[in-house]
């Protein structure tokens, strides 16, 4: 008895912090989703030229709340025929894959859940990966048609897309020589360049394939709502429907947040070697009082007393949130012998401001793509994946591969590299064009893709 | 003792999966319990602090194989498969084999305890600081040491692959 408590005393002392980590996360991540679907709605609402969510709150900002309310006390219904255990099972994996891959993402370098784990990127891919299988038994555990269509397409694609997302992962790799999240960055630092920059056919192959992988319009097959009600999660409502919807929206930030630790130099600010471009320092910081001054300027206009204080309330909230990120910098400035030990803290905080606006960015990119692209059809999808994607993304991996021995011949160092990385990714893309090309000619493409079996 | 409790959990598991993969009826719940299983055991190589193997465990047959499995499954008739037969009756045989792998499980659970020190529980693996990183080191033994075996091993994967396109392919 006394050896338990004393390893477990010994097991929280050792592990107390990704342990506290791993608890916000999973508290914090609903809310942050619930968020994400009330800015896609207003986007969506702005392309569209309408206002959106207006009701609960000032412009809708309490919206995300009031569905989870809603979504916690509808009824839970289980089909009669539907499989008990694995309809139970389902929604728990898709939610857990997802929350489990975020602990090997390193927000700015000092915020990671699995500090300094060697296999990085590998595991965020891998256990993100197995979603998969929410999704499927999900479909097969409904015992409804719909939703086996559903997860036969949805497997089906992500089989297909998960080849094209590894080879231009493994391209991003290949520069930065380790799968460690943190050493990926410091190799971007080191480089002077992101290595999207660098690999623009690779940082591109990814996009699309993210794009299919998180099930996200304009591939948004599985759940197709003109021809299968919703797809794999058709029998699924509430709370269970609920978890569905945060595992695809983590689902999201996880890739989102992949391309941008790879490609697009996590959490460095653009340019971090230039000595002369020192202020976009206070960026984060200027950005926040614009925030705030607008809500300021706002606030009067509002119609109702309550939206009023609180658009103040927000004002005041992000002129809060400059003071924090503005501190570290400023604190060295009035008091120098301050500046070692503020170090630490103006890196993290920095780093996870243009971390996570970069991941926005990202986030945002699917939205505008979701609302202005049509869907396409499966065959289309299938025949993008295999004969376009999975072709162009190992030539170019090949040819990468040689630019840069040809690169190291040459004497190319850091950002020169790029003299010979983006001639070979022409070249892989104008082959895989004619692999293209030649395939079609040689398969006339069939009206309506009748003979593919798994178009539902 | 953190190892040692890491360790039976895992492998608890793994062996409960592996049970239930067979004996249950639908097979649906079998792939989950042998996606339960291979789960356990990349536990286990993570205890043992081969986080390589770990996620090549994952992504190989976790991701991609059982999910190829589920696929097939879901679209094989499974009411006709229930109702078939699905355990051969050659009761002697296999009890006389299973009987002999117990005696060596036996064997060398006995063995084991005469062992000095450690007895049933596991040693504690190094600590990760001092290992190399773990990536970096299969990649060298792989193309340095076994580079023969792992060239063959990836020519046979890609005979199979070729193999299983050319089977597939109409014929016109």
């Amino acid at each position: 008895m006394q050896a338990v408590i004393q390893a477990t005393i010994d097991f929280l002392k050792a592990y107390w912090a990704p342990l506290l980590c791993g608890v916000i996360i999973v508290a914090v991540l609903p809310l942050i989703a619930g968020y994400i679907v009330l800015v896609e709605r207003k986007i969506m609402a702005d392309m569209q030229a309408r206002l959106g969510p207006m009701r609960v709150g000032p412009h809708g900002l309490l919206q995300p709340i009031a569905d989870a309310v809603k979504l916690l006390i509808k009824e839970d219904i289980i089909p009669e025929s539907a499989d008990k255990l694995v309809f139970w099972l389902a929604p728990v994996l898709s939610v857990g894959a997802a929350l489990l891959s975020l602990a090997g993402l390193a927000i700015g370098p000092a915020f990671q859940v699995a500090k300094g784990i060697n296999i990085g990127i590998l595991f965020v891919v891998g256990v993100s990966a197995m979603g998969i299988f929410g999704i499927v038994l999900g479909g097969w555990a409904s015992n409804s048609h719909y939703s086996l269509i559903g997860a036969l397409r949805s497997s089906a694609q992500l089989v297909s897309y998960e080849t094209a997302a590894g080879m231009a992962l493994v391209c991003g790799l290949l520069f930065a020589g380790t799968l460690n999240v943190t050493s990926i960055v410091e190799a971007q630092y080191n480089q002077g360049m992101w290595f999207g920059l660098l690999a623009p056919v690779a940082f591109f192959t990814y996009l699309v394939a993210s794009i299919a992988e998180t099930n996200r319009a304009p591939f948004d097959l599985p759940e197709a709502e003109s021809e299968l009600v919703a797809g794999y999660m058709t029998e699924y409502s509430g709370f269970r429907w609920a978890l569905y919807f945060l595992g695809e929206y983590t689902n999201m930030i996880v890739v989102a947040s992949v391309a941008t630790t790879l490609f697009l130099g996590g959490w460095l600010r653009p340019f971090p070697r230039t000595h002369w471009l020192n202020f976009l320092d206070f960026f984060p910081a200027l950005s926040m009082i614009a925030v705030g001054a607008y809500c300021v300027m706002r606030a009067p206009k509002q119609p109702v007393r309550v939206q009023q204080l609180f658009m103040l309330a927000v004002a005041g909230l992000c002129f809060v949130l400059a003071l924090v990120l503005a501190g570290p910098l400023l604190l060295p400035a009035l008091k120098p012998s301050l500046a070692v030990a503020v170090k630490p803290f103006q890196d993290g905080i920095l780093g996870s401001f243009w971390f996570l606006l970069k991941v926005s960015a990202y986030i945002y990119l699917f939205m505008w793509l979701r609302f202005t692209l049509p869907r396409y059809r499966f065959d289309q999808l299938m025949r993008l994946g295999w004969h376009f994607l999975i072709p162009l993304s190992i030539i170019n991996v090949l040819l990468i591969g040689i630019a840069m021995i040809v690169g190291s011949y040459l004497h190319m160092e850091g950002g020169w590299l790029i003299f010979a990385t983006i001639p070979a990714s022409v070249i892989a893309l104008i082959i895989a064009l004619f692999i293209l090309a030649a395939e079609q000619k040689h398969q006339p493409q069939r009206a309506g893709g009748a003979s593919d079996s798994y178009a539902g | 003792m953190l190892d040692s409790v890491l360790f039976y959990f895992f492998a608890s598991i793994a062996v409960i999966g592996a049970v239930l993969t067979v004996t249950s009826r639908n097979a649906v719940h079998s792939a989950i319990f042998l996606i339960t299983a291979l789960l356990a055991t990349a536990g286990i190589f993570l205890q043992l602090r081969a986080e390589f193997l770990f996620i090549v465990q994952i992504i190989l047959y976790v991701g991609g194989i059982m999910v190829l499995f589920v696929f097939v499954i879901m679209l094989v008739n499974l009411d006709v498969a229930v109702r078939q037969m699905q355990f051969t009756r050659q009761k002697w045989v296999a009890l006389v084999v299973s009987l002999a792998l117990a005696a060596q499980v036996g064997l060398m659970f006995w063995s084991v305890r005469k062992m000095p020190g450690q007895g049933l529980a596991v040693i504690a693996a190094a600590p990760v600081e001092s290992l190399k990183p773990n990536s970096e080191e299969v990649a060298k033994s792989l193309f340095s040491t076994y580079l023969l075996p792992f060239e063959i091993a990836s020519v046979l994967l890609l005979v199979a692959m070729i193999g299983a396109v050319v089977m597939a392919k109409k014929r016109t």
